[in-house]
């Protein structure tokens, strides 16, 4: 038996996961998912900032479109530094397609004019 | 000097989701004043994930959840000032402001909105004991820094306080390249949410100091040098022999936030345990047609629920220009009791409300196997079972306002463990 | 080069000294280890003018309070300082303390200051909020509360106006007499002058033994203050001081010239004239005594706790004069309160009676003893406001929420002859990030600021002294 805390939503539930991967205590079904997926295969959303050739705004926020396997997150950040992003950003712009070959984009979050 | 039916003060999630609902339920004269050079308020730093699962079902960042409300704004050519501050509000609404390109002006609002969020407490507010180095600073600082300009503050991080911006930077920090050494927090539980200790401190095996505080800190040549964290008993009084010393460049304080509402000082208005001003059901202050919400009123946990009630400070602004508040009929005082921090409103005026009474409220600490009571002086309106409560979470309880009588002088919220 | 003055220190002293000296004929420097004015002793203390009530009759300390009491009006208007004469009022909270009242009120006689004893009714109508058990009170209408930090700022800034030179963040190291001049050296440089003027605060017995062997020692003596918010008026409205003591003139309450509420300080003697930290068991005590006169202070209104240190002489008066060996070596030593409210007059007695003994003093004709004056936009109409920012936008725009500090005042800082080096240097000057989130939210806006200002990266900007950099490292950058 395992527990574990879900993260899904800021609900926070006890998950309680035994060896057959039955889950319990989850509020949602997407309780259970996250139980199964977080002891199996466990990914995160990364967010972080990209360099922009820009005086007014230095920084560009930028996120995973879909969660990174938690292991590529500190290989994902090396090549989320090298990047350097020309004017103007919209939100959705693909930053680094299939980043660490994981096939999730790294995508802007924030709209940049100046 | 001005008309305007309606003033916004603060552009912010609060500002823009009450001038929206104001406008789509047909008060189009609006005028939204905002201190900084772009709307969205502190969003536009809060860069990491969660914002807007009840508002838009899907997760947002900061930035992406802000840029839905201002493209929303724009598109309904909703008016509003950037880079304006405003200096005062007086009894009669008349909202003074100031920027550079139109100077200082007198507006006089039929109904105004109080929507400024809230600042962090500081070194200073907490009265931490030791030396004044540098290298000391709230997470929401460290987070502009870090997240809008790319500059990191220090690289051998300590973080006093489990609150989400501080656990929130923990992890930002050690994604950048800095040291997270620890976090510290005064109670036996943590003040932030629970997937924030999961994936932004277990991810990266920072430890979390609980029932501990920083004893002291030590400079040298004005620069931080260490902190001595401490274990504290149930009275806060340092366990002698419990502390812990952490060579570090940076102390982040994530210790709470407080309504930033001092254009309130000077009215004629009463304040409530969360430090904001007293409230009715529609989110107006005791000064009529004076309404506020969001973070100036008591601080939210998610943003979605700021919006939820700037559209009832909206809502009840519009049923004010509408003649639709008559402040008459039977009033409650709404009175947070055995294990409550505080509730809000603080005052309802049976009359005016709506179908649901809203009750918001934080506990004053963790509950387990607990009912919820919602009392009309000795009788019970409402009964709720919760398996579990934190201060962290907000709870919010809506009752039919068909079960109040309209008798008693109070409405008290409270908890009681089941036996 | 030779200079005629070479004054150590630039606090209160050293800055009005200079400042005093700017209105001759002379080439004067001064030199300080900071990288600002008035960053020791005359930036954390009380703020006060004393009326000059209470040092013992006859000693400097009586002789100087007293006339730099009355010099300060003048003082502050040409020096563009906020000062309010609100009066101090002493009280008695217990029955035999009203023994100890009357004494005082002899003694401030004797001391030329004018007084008067008021009975417990007076003091509650005077005072609403204070302890309702007191028994009476002395009043002394001349004492006042003054903005320290750009008192000691602006008087720099009147010396380098009137030609003196000041040399920031260089710390003397050696002082030798060589022949006719004084060489001083420091980390930075060496200077040779005719006179040499020790206003080193709490150092000056260090410096004063660069040349000769000291017989008196300046201690530290620390004071740990509360300073509440400005959240609103009256809650006292005179300076408030307990019965002086041995240990001084007790833990005070007053308002500031910000508005603000300021209660301390305590009183601890520290081997470390570098120790600035505060702790909890003296604040509390801090705070018991307070709470004594004025039952209802809200220390939950509280910003900022500080302490600073009074640099307390062995001789229990001001050491002021000439060295024992040499009449070209001035001290101005062991200023400790009331070295604040004396400070005009330690200026005019430093120069009258002792530089005039060794240099010739041939006033300036061009000397302008008012500084160019400095707009604050909250003390205008709406429509003087409107116009200053027409002809300005930048006195519009609102830099600091809390205290609303404009842009055009910030800029006029930077345009000055003593402009803010650091993000505090600057808070000094304007209170930008004085207010209750304590620069939360105007810092990066002032580090910006400074750093366009300047002309360099943001991560140039100082929180206070070096190595206090805010924005300390980019990240992203190749390596």
């Amino acid at each position: 038996m395992k527990e574990l805390i879900c993260i899904t939503c800021p609900r926070g539930c006890h998950l309680k996961v035994d060896d057959n991967m039955n889950v319990t205590g989850n509020f949602c079904p997407r309780g259970a998912k996250y139980a199964v997926s977080e002891l199996t295969h466990p990914v995160r959303t990364l967010t972080s900032t990209v360099k922009v050739d820009s005086k007014e705004s230095p920084r560009c926020p930028v996120k995973s479109k879909d969660p990174l396997p938690k292991e590529t997150i500190f290989k994902a950040m090396e090549e989320i530094n090298k990047v350097t992003l020309s004017l103007p950003v919209h939100i959705g712009d693909i930053v680094i397609a299939n980043i660490c070959g994981t096939g999730v984009d790294i995508v802007a979050t924030k709209n940049i004019s100046k | 000097m001005i008309n305007k039916k309606l003033v916004i003060i603060g552009g912010g999630s609060a500002g823009m989701a009450s001038a929206l609902e104001a406008y789509k339920q047909g008060v189009t004269d609006i005028l939204i004043l905002e201190k900084n050079d772009y709307l969205g308020g502190i969003l536009n730093q809060c860069i990491h994930n969660g914002f807007g699962l009840h508002e838009f079902n899907e997760e947002l960042t900061g930035p992406e959840f802000m840029s839905r409300f201002s493209k929303a704004v724009n598109d309904n050519h909703i008016s509003y000032r950037l880079q304006s501050n405003v200096l005062g509000i007086s009894k009669d609404k008349v909202v003074t402001y100031s920027n550079s390109y139109e100077g200082l002006v007198e507006v006089k609002a039929e109904a105004i909105i109080l929507t400024t969020g809230c600042y962090e407490r500081n070194a200073g507010a907490i009265q931490i004991a030791g030396d004044r180095p540098s290298g000391v600073y709230t997470a929401g600082q460290a987070q502009l820094y870090l997240n809008c300009y790319g500059y990191l503050v220090g690289k051998k991080v300590f973080i006093l306080g489990s609150g989400d911006i501080g656990l929130i930077m923990a992890r930002r920090m050690t994604l950048e390249g800095a040291k997270v050494l620890g976090v510290a927090e005064l109670n036996p539980y943590s003040a932030g949410l629970n997937r924030n200790i999961v994936q932004c401190l277990q991810d990266f095996n920072i430890p979390l100091y609980l029932s501990h505080t920083v004893k002291e800190v030590k400079g040298k040549e004005g620069h931080l040098e260490k902190v001595v964290i401490a274990k504290v008993d149930e009275k806060f009084a340092f366990i002698p022999g419990t502390e812990v010393e952490f060579d570090v460049d940076t102390l982040l304080l994530s210790v709470g936030l407080i309504p930033n509402c001092d254009l309130l000082n000077n009215l004629p208005l009463s304040f409530s345990k969360t430090r904001g001003p007293v409230v009715s059901q529609d989110m107006e202050t005791e000064i009529e047609g004076l309404f506020s919400a969001g973070n100036v009123l008591h601080v939210h946990d998610l943003v979605d629920y700021v919006v939820e009630e700037a559209r009832e400070a909206a809502n009840g602004a519009v049923k004010y220009l509408n003649g639709k508040l008559s402040h008459k009929g039977h009033i409650y005082d709404v009175k947070p009791g055995n294990g409550i921090g505080y509730v809000v409103p603080q005052k309802i005026y049976l009359e005016d409300a709506n179908d649901k009474l809203v009750f918001k409220f934080r506990v004053a600490h963790p509950f387990k196997d607990i009912n919820i009571f919602i009392k009309e002086g000795d009788n019970v309106v409402k009964k709720l079972f919760k398996p579990a409560i934190i201060p962290s979470e907000m709870e919010i309880v809506r009752v039919d306002k068909a079960l109040f009588k309209g008798e008693a002088k109070e409405i008290s919220v409270y908890v009681e463990e089941r036996k | 080069m030779i200079f005629d003055v070479l004054i150590v220190g630039a606090g209160v002293s050293g800055s009005l000294i200079a400042r005093k000296l700017s209105s001759y004929d002379l080439k004067t420097i001064v030199i300080d280890k900071e990288n600002d004015a008035g960053n020791v002793t005359s930036m954390a203390n009380s703020a006060i003018v004393h009326s000059g009530y209470d040092p013992v009759p006859g000693t400097l300390k009586a002789k100087l309070n007293v006339q730099g009491n009355k010099m300060f009006p003048k003082l502050c208007e040409d020096l563009d300082v906020h000062f309010e004469q609100i009066g101090s009022l002493t009280v008695a909270i217990y029955d035999d303390q009203i023994k100890l009242l009357s004494d005082l009120a002899i003694r401030s006689k004797e001391n030329g200051v004018e007084v008067k004893l008021l009975s417990a009714e007076e003091v509650k109508k005077l005072e609403p909020n204070i302890n309702p058990n007191v028994k009476g009170g002395l009043l002394a209408p001349s004492a006042g509360i003054v903005n320290p930090f750009t008192l000691t700022v602006h008087a720099m800034e009147s010396a380098v106006d009137n030609g003196v030179t000041l040399h920031l963040g260089e710390e003397v190291l050696s002082i030798k007499k060589d022949g006719d001049v004084y060489v001083v050296k420091t980390t930075k440089d060496e200077y040779q002058a005719k006179v040499v003027i020790n206003a080193a605060g709490v150092y000056s017995d260090k410096i004063h033994s660069m040349i000769e062997p000291v017989d008196y020692k300046v201690t530290a003596r620390k004071g740990e203050y509360f300073v509440l918010d400005h959240y609103k008026e009256g809650l006292v409205n005179h300076v408030i001081f307990p019965l002086p003591s041995e240990k001084g003139k007790g833990i005070l309450v007053s308002k500031t010239t910000s508005g603000n509420y300021i209660v301390g300080p305590s009183s601890e003697w520290s081997d470390d004239k570098e120790d600035l930290s505060t702790d909890k068991p003296t604040l509390d005590a801090v705070r018991k005594a307070a709470t004594e006169m004025v039952p209802s202070i809200p220390f939950n209104q509280v910003i900022r706790t500080f302490s600073g240190n009074r640099p307390t002489p062995s001789t229990h008066d001001f050491v002021i004069g000439f060295a024992k060996k040499d009449n070209h070596f001035i001290n101005v030593s062991g200023i400790e309160s009331p070295g604040l409210a004396s400070s005009p007059a330690i200026a005019e007695y430093v120069v009258n009676e002792f530089v005039s003994k060794v240099l010739s003093l041939k006033e300036k004709k061009d000397y302008k003893p008012a500084l160019r004056k400095r707009i604050n936009p909250s003390k205008l109409s709406v429509n003087e406001r409107n116009a200053l920012i027409k002809k300005d936008p930048d006195y519009g725009e609102i830099i600091c929420n809390c205290e609303k500090v404009t842009l055009g005042e910030i800029k006029d800082e930077l345009s000055r002859s003593v402009p803010p080096m650091s993000v505090k240097a600057l808070k000094k000057r304007t209170r930008a990030g004085f207010g209750k989130c304590q620069g939360g939210f105007c810092q990066p806006l002032v580090i910006k600021i400074l750093a366009e200002h300047f002309n360099v990266d943001m991560s140039k900007i100082k929180l206070d002294k070096d190595g206090s950099e805010i924005c300390k490292y980019l990240t992203k950058e190749a390596k």
